[in-house]
């Protein structure tokens, strides 16, 4: 049962975390004392929560959005325990055992560069600057996965008119929060940090865009790229960059972090295109999570090609992939 | 110490402590295998893989260390290298049956075309003889020269699966290096063992003394 809430609800209004954290913990003391009912297999799972383990909030008056697919969604659990946020371990289920202290709140958004406003946006301010849309899309990792995910935001390009970007601005570049501190793993990541992202000005402001506030209705588990993220459905996952800090119009192409950690494998463009191969791999097929067989047919642009192949006409793909 | 590795019942305990790792997959079932279950499983068996080549590349420098009085442990390799074997055997069958779903054309192209598949392949493939003629009567009717330098190919195959696992990764090394690291200690303790026995050694054509033989036999 969902609790109704005022529809004024605040960022920071969100519990305070260790209260959440305790009620856990309340409740995985209850398990135990019940008895050993509970042991063996679950204890496993009381190390390494599976299921929801994190802060997250209802968001209030999310509408229906366009470009929903029909598709049947992914369990929750499946997009909050498997993630690539390297910052926070490079294994799958690392992100959503140490990402849970991250701390996400006070949070902003700096927007800057060749703009004719720069300003720095509050997450409070983001939450309140358009109605929040869910947008159920498609989601597919450059390694050969796929999830179907209810994100909540709105179109990127509705922030990005605020700051009225010059005529000069053709790029768009973006940057992930860095903290040694917070991010204790963060020398394993085998890749430079913080981690950075960029679109050409024309994709940016596609409305498929979108930047994202949450996801199942709630704000964004911490490992999903807690508080604020770009999701960009018509390419691969490591594109939508998690935790935004940094917004930056310029004027060149910017550089981005898997292509900098590997150009041949990487590229700037990174559509999904299941006729050009990873170099380790095939990008023909992926498998659908949380399932076994790597048997769905990739779509090329992911299935979006109707909405954003016309950003690439005359482009040799092959060559900018 | 040996008295234990001697004892029968000692080899019926290694056996099931060698199924452990299948066993918990399989306790765990689906619903422990995570949000991403052919790769979790691929990961767990390939894993294993590297474990007992190493356990089993491990038997003959333990042997030869004597205040541990481990020399029986030679009872076991066959054992370790048949298990290193059976987590092969899931790994390419995990592949194949639902990263590849059965499809055998992509497999060789795969094989073929990426070279982290053609690696962990051949590592796989030159598993296979030495399951076959891992039996007692095997060595018997190949010669124990001619068996020993066939069961060589064990080192081919712990270098190729640390190279497979080097090539698959991403960015993160960490772990693939430290198992890189434990092969390069086992594999450069038979080059070293291997020299210094050969300085040791009489002039060639004159029959080596018993000693010598044995760490050959490694």
């Amino acid at each position: 049962m969902l609790l109704k809430r005022a529809p004024d609800l605040k960022y920071s209004d969100v519990t305070p975390r260790d209260i959440y954290m305790n009620r856990r913990k309340f409740l995985y003391g209850m398990g135990l004392a019940g008895g050993l009912a509970l042991a063996g297999k679950n204890l496993a799972n009381l190390a390494f929560p599976s299921t929801r383990a994190y802060a997250s909030t209802k968001l209030p008056g999310v509408v229906k959005g366009p470009f929903n697919t029909d598709e049947k969604v992914t369990p929750e659990g499946t997009v909050t325990g498997y993630n690539n946020y390297y910052e926070f371990g490079t294994d799958k289920g690392d992100p959503a055992k140490n990402a849970q202290k991250f701390v996400t709140s006070p949070w902003s958004v700096s927007v800057e560069g060749e703009v004719a406003k720069p300003r720095k946006f509050t997450m409070d301010e983001i939450l309140k600057l358009a109605p929040l849309e869910e947008r159920i899309y498609r989601h597919r990792c450059v390694e050969g996965w796929s999830i179907v995910v209810p994100w909540v935001g709105y179109s990127f390009s509705t922030l990005a008119k605020l700051v009225e970007p010059n005529s000069t601005a053709r790029y768009v570049a973006f940057e992930t929060y860095f903290d040694k501190k917070q991010m204790p793993l963060w020398g394993r990541a085998g890749i430079e940090l913080p981690y950075v992202e960029g679109l050409r000005l024309d994709e940016a402001m596609h409305p498929l865009a979108l930047l994202t506030v949450g996801m199942y209705g709630e704000t964004l588990p911490n490992q999903d790229g807690a508080p604020v993220r770009m999701v960009l459905p018509w390419k691969y996952g490591f594109k939508s960059i998690k935790s935004l800090v940094k917004i930056k119009f310029v004027k060149d192409q910017p550089p981005t972090t898997w292509n900098i950690t590997n150009a041949h494998e990487y590229g700037f463009y990174s559509n999904v295109n299941p006729k050009v191969d990873h170099p380790r791999w095939s990008q023909a097929k992926e498998v659908r999570l949380p399932g076994f067989f790597k048997n769905t047919p990739t779509q090329m642009f992911n299935g979006y090609g109707d909405q954003v192949a016309s950003l690439y006409n005359g482009m040799d793909l092959k060559k900018n992939y | 110490m040996n008295r234990i590795l001697t004892n029968k019942w000692t080899k019926v305990v290694v056996f099931l402590l060698c199924l452990i790792p299948i066993g918990i997959l399989a306790w765990e079932g689906p619903s422990g295998w995570g949000a991403n279950p052919t790769q979790f499983l691929e990961h767990a068996t390939g894993d294993w893989i590297l474990r007992f080549l190493a356990i089993t590349l491990a038997v003959s420098p333990l042997r030869k260390i004597k205040i541990l009085g481990l020399t029986q442990l030679i009872r076991f390799r066959r054992m370790f290298g048949l298990f290193a074997f059976f987590y092969a055997f899931l790994h390419f069958s995990l592949y194949l049956g639902l990263d590849r779903v059965l499809d055998f054309s992509s497999v060789w192209a795969d094989v073929v075309k990426r070279p982290y598949i053609t690696v962990g392949f051949t590592g796989f493939v030159l598993m296979i003889p030495l399951a076959i003629t891992s039996t007692a009567g095997m060595v018997r009717r190949m010669g124990y020269r001619r068996w020993q330098l066939l069961h060589r190919l064990i080192y081919v195959s712990a270098v190729a699966g640390v190279i497979h696992f080097y090539w698959l990764v991403k960015s993160d090394v960490h772990l693939p290096l430290i198992y890189a690291g434990i092969m390069a200690v086992l594999l450069g303790w038979r080059v070293y063992a291997w020299f210094s026995d050969r300085g040791r050694k009489p002039a060639r054509g004159t029959p080596a003394p018993k000693a010598a033989s044995t760490v050959a036999a490694s």
